[in-house]
């Protein structure tokens, strides 16, 4: 890297609740600091991030300057570009363009946004190869839980034959509720909005492209499928009815929506309730079964400002061990 | 015990009850009947395909009971049972649809339905059932699941299997 040995510099392009999270707890860690922070209306430059993180919870404008998200990426000088603009999975932009033009100049990039990995997995993996820079996502998948991590470098003496997780705290929360209060749907649905844990329109979760995207990144990342969304079979949660979950508990099972990494697919699947999977609430799991180290499960947040930044934290203090 | 038979009858109208009767005499329970019409043997006889389910101990008998009334027996299969799987179907079930679910799975040879739960708490809501399958070993099982699954697609219904368990030891077991 090109800045001085001791400190390492971020841009964080987006300014929402995963981008303050990164602001905030950033600030308890020593050599790192923020060169510029972007949300959709402009840019603030050398920001003191007390003071920006309140203009924004304030509703105020954080702009300081005249700079776009873009010209923080291709013309300030620092290591790593912190990408955590809004998911879209059509295209992939605005992610897809920062993220790209972060690569080829020469920066590193720690994104949260399932984007534009989604849309050009293996385009953004080889520009950041042919760059020397690394491109890291572990906040893409299961927020807080490690995954991609613990699959890359401490699992990386075992072969993954398969991946197998509950990917969306949104579903799992509609499906723990109505299991276990024995609600409807469409009450715990709305439960779910209200409490802001399910969004106004939920389809992006429920109808399970949320993980489907999530399948999609694990898949590139560790069994080269280059797959894309049409690859990918998804059935979501939304005619799931509380009733047949009770049928379900009689016989000792929870339903819970699965992604499958190895067969592509996502769908509502029957979990033992003994099964380390069956996690409620929230909560994210995932199983990785390797071929030396037998079955591994992981379980934890999903989601949350802080959580999610403490994901993207992860991956910038590996950047940072990388360098020394 | 699950046992299917492969036999040869006449050609002849009212053949069916030389097997039916020794079978029911003996307490047995017939999951399923096929007359391969479209197979009739140089001997002028039609082969018929029956799985039942009766005790062990009354096989022998029924053998000789079978032999009196003129059927030939060509094949006996013990079926042991060692898989299991439950499935969930949600959508609007009716009987009709789950009594020909329950016969196609029966008249596999290797598979029956063991058990069946259905729910319906309104008349024009979604209805859901769990279908518990045993089969005579993995292959079977996958091959039962498989034809559910298509029974569930082509009538719509959700259909939710279990996430496979990793590394179960399975073994297919149809004794001859
Ligand atoms: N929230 C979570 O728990 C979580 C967990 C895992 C992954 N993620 C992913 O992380 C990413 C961020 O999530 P979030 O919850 O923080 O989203 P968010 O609250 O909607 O924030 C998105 C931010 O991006 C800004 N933005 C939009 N377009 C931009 C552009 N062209 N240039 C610069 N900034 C732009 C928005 O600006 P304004 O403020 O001006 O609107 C906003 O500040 C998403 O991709 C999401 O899928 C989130």
């Amino acid at each position: 890297m090109r800045n001085s040995q001791s400190t390492l510099t971020l841009s964080i392009i987006g300014f929402g609740a995963v981008g303050q999270g990164v602001a905030t707890i950033v600030q308890n860690v020593p050599h790192i600091k923020v060169v510029a922070i972007a949300d959709s209306k402009g840019v603030a430059r050398m920001p003191d991030l007390n003071d920006v993180l309140a203009r924004k919870r304030g509703g105020q404008p954080i702009a300081n300057s005249n700079l776009t998200a873009l010209d923080v990426i291709r013309t300030i000088d620092h290591d790593v570009v912190v990408e955590v603009t809004p998911t879209n999975i059509q295209g992939g932009e605005p992610g897809l363009t920062h993220v790209r033009e972060a690569l080829k100049n020469k920066r590193n990039v720690v994104t949260s946004n399932k984007g534009p990995l989604v849309a050009a997995f293996d385009e953004l993996t080889q520009l950041a190869y042919t760059n020397g820079v690394a491109l890291r996502y572990e906040a893409t998948v299961g927020g807080a839980m490690p995954i991609v991590n613990l699959i890359r470098d401490t699992l990386a003496g075992a072969r993954v034959l398969d991946i197998r997780g509950v990917l969306n705290g949104t579903c799992n929360y509609i499906l723990t509720r109505m299991a276990e209060e024995a609600l409807d749907y469409d009450q715990v649905l709305s439960e779910a909005q209200d409490m802001g844990i399910a969004e106004a329109d939920p389809t992006y979760d429920v109808a399970g492209i949320d993980t489907a995207c999530k399948v999609i990144i694990l898949a590139n990342a560790f069994f080269g499928r280059h797959a894309t969304f049409a690859d990918v079979d998804v059935t979501g949660i939304d005619r799931i009815t509380q009733d047949a979950l009770q049928l379900a508990r009689q016989r000792g099972f929870a339903v819970k929506l699965v992604g499958d990494v190895q067969e592509l697919t996502v769908s509502p699947k029957l979990i033992p309730i003994a099964h380390p999977l069956n996690v409620s609430g929230t909560l994210n799991a995932a199983s990785i079964l390797t071929d030396t180290a037998g079955e591994i499960t992981v379980a934890g947040k999903g989601a949350g400002s802080i959580e999610t930044a403490s994901a993207i934290l992860s991956d910038v203090l590996s950047l940072m061990r990388d360098r020394t | 015990m699950r046992i299917s038979m492969d036999l040869e009858l006449q050609d002849r109208p009212g053949q069916l009850k030389h097997v039916l009767t020794p079978i029911s005499d003996l307490g047995g329970n017939i999951a399923s009947i096929v007359h391969h019409h479209d197979k009739k043997t140089f001997r002028n006889t039609v082969p018929v395909s029956v799985i039942f389910d009766i005790e062990e101990q009354t096989l022998e008998e029924l053998q000789e009971g079978l032999e009196k009334n003129g059927v030939a027996i060509v094949r006996i299969g013990k079926m042991r049972l060692r898989a299991r799987t439950h499935i969930l179907l949600i959508g609007h079930i009716i009987h009709t649809n789950l009594r020909e679910t329950i016969d196609e799975i029966d008249g596999t040879g290797f598979a029956e339905v063991q058990d069946l739960s259905l729910s319906m708490p309104a008349i024009d809501g979604p209805s859901s059932a769990v279908i518990t399958i045993m089969a005579t070993g993995d292959e079977e099982l996958k091959k039962s699941i498989g034809i559910l699954r298509q029974i569930a697609e082509r009538k719509d219904l959700l259909f939710i299997e279990p996430l496979d368990e990793r590394g179960s030891p399975g073994g297919v077991s149809n004794e001859e």
